[in-house]
């Protein structure tokens, strides 16, 4: 199978991964994997448990570092720059390709410090005003400045699960990052709480290059206009949305998509 | 095909799949029925025609109400997303040809027994053949999901069209050589063009199967005829 029947060819990617492969020790997580990212676009990864996409999304800002065993090979670029040289600062990376996870986790800070922690460390507000804005900016972003505009300085865990994950994503936009990661960001979530951060995705789109890893497939449909399957640590198929939920081209994606996973 | 992990999922496709086939069915039923009334002049088969269509239109609300109840319950994505689509679409077009075929039906007491209309009636059992034929086909290419079954019924509309043509002018002709038929001889343009329409509706079926087995619209035909009285 050719790489041009299963991909999709972008003209401007933001990131661009050519021929990775991740390997846990002996087992190998990601085979062989090259796929495009743009900045205009949601894209979504797709996929069963197990199939690597969590893994994939992970080596786009060097999570899989922390793991120990975790070895990558092949190229992943960041506007053409590769992001596993030795000359790439991570925790610069990191501000750039920024990350929300599953489950919210903010700091057990105030909804301010949540927000101002990654901008203070990496010296983005001279003064106490210049933070206040960005703070207010970033918790707009999020959709969550109505919300929390009169308690800044009560916990950020005191939010609602929906409250603290907007929060999070706050969080990832106060330090200018050029794409964001979300893992499975809904998935602790309600309906409403999902809808929005769905909404919040939208909105988004387009000021940041947005990767989303969902087991929802109705999610990947909603919030997505790029979608790319993963199975067993190959990239199946990756395509315009709609063409992949109503005329997917490989028989892997089909049987997934309607169910007949098996 | 697979069968999907939730397996009641299989069984309302089955389902959605089974009432297609008899509403198509009985529509061919009705159409074969309509003409062999219209030759025999039996009105008793006529009122069972225009009876049966409630059973036709009765299966297409169900199918309605099913295809719904799939897409709100089961979120259908892909071929099966395609295929309940389909099955909609189908259905009000079966429930059009159904309504074609009653008002044939309908007809037959007011094209009286006439020794004289035999002569310009002599295509019509011929051309309703052809129809019905038609919408067999496309009912089994739907069942096969067969996109090459369904193109060779799109190709086959040429012929119901090209024998409405010939119906059309014989008609004519034979009304102004018979004045006193021209009340009978417009019911039986009426049964002509109503056939004819019955091909169209089947050709569409026809596309609609191809789009849903392949996720592709169906290859445009090459139009052969030029006679305009088929495209009135």
């Amino acid at each position: 199978m050719t790489q041009d029947q299963i991909n999709l060819a972008i003209a401007n990617p933001k990131m661009s991964a050519r021929d990775v492969n991740v390997f846990y020790g002996e087992k190998q997580a990601i085979k062989r994997v090259s796929i495009d990212v743009d900045m205009d676009n949601v894209t979504a990864f797709i996929g069963p448990s197990g199939c690597g996409k969590s893994t994939f999304l992970r080596t786009l800002n060097r999570m899989n570092d922390t793991v120990a065993s975790a070895r990558v090979e092949g190229e992943i670029t960041l506007d053409g720059e590769d992001i596993y040289a030795s000359s790439m600062d991570v925790v610069q990376l990191r501000a750039r390709v920024g990350m929300v996870f599953q489950k919210p986790n903010p700091f057990p800070k105030s909804i301010y410090e949540n927000i101002a922690y990654g901008p203070r460390i990496h010296g983005l507000a001279a003064s106490k005003a210049d933070m206040d804005v960005v703070v207010e900016k970033s918790l707009r972003r999020a959709g969550l400045w109505e919300e929390v505009k009169d308690r800044l300085h009560d916990s950020g865990t005191a939010l609602s699960g929906g409250q603290q994950q907007r929060l999070c994503i706050g969080r990832a936009i106060a330090v200018e990052p050029e794409v964001i990661l979300m893992d499975e960001p809904c998935s602790a979530l309600d309906p409403i709480a999902t809808a929005k951060i769905e909404e919040l995705i939208h909105e988004l789109r387009g000021r940041y290059a947005i990767v989303i890893v969902t087991h929802n497939m109705q999610q990947a449909a909603r919030v997505s206009q790029r979608t790319a399957f993963f199975h067993l640590g190959e990239l199946v198929e990756y395509g315009v949305t709609s063409d992949i939920f109503t005329n997917p081209r490989q028989e892997r994606t089909k049987d997934y998509i309607t169910g007949r996973y098996g | 095909m697979a069968e999907h992990t939730i397996k009641a999922f299989d069984d309302e496709i089955d389902r959605l799949r089974g009432l297609i086939a008899e509403m198509g069915g009985r529509a061919e039923a009705a159409i074969e029925n309509a003409m062999l009334a219209l030759q025999r002049q039996d009105l008793a088969l006529a009122a069972e025609v225009v009876q049966g269509d409630k059973r036709i239109d009765a299966i297409e609300a169900e199918v309605e109400k099913l295809v719904i109840e799939v897409i709100a319950l089961r979120a259908p994505m892909a071929n099966d997303l395609r295929d309940v689509i389909a099955a909609l679409k189908i259905v009000s077009v079966i429930e059009r040809i159904g309504d074609y075929a009653k008002n044939i039906a309908k007809r037959v007491p007011l094209i009286a027994t006439n020794r004289q209309l035999l002569e310009p009636m002599s295509l019509l059992p011929s051309m309703g053949q052809v129809a019905a034929e038609m919408v067999h086909d496309v009912l089994n290419a739907y069942a096969a999901r067969d996109p090459d079954l369904a193109q060779a019924v799109v190709e086959r509309d040429a012929v119901v069209d090209d024998f409405y043509n010939s119906v059309f002018r014989t008609l004519v002709t034979f009304m102004v050589e018979n004045p006193k038929t021209i009340s009978e001889c417009a019911h039986l343009l009426f049964v002509a063009k109503h056939i004819e329409r019955i091909g169209d509706h089947a050709t569409n079926v026809a596309e609609m199967v191809y789009y849903a087995a392949t996720g592709q619209t169906m290859p445009e035909r090459e139009r052969g005829g030029t006679d305009v009285q088929a495209e009135i």
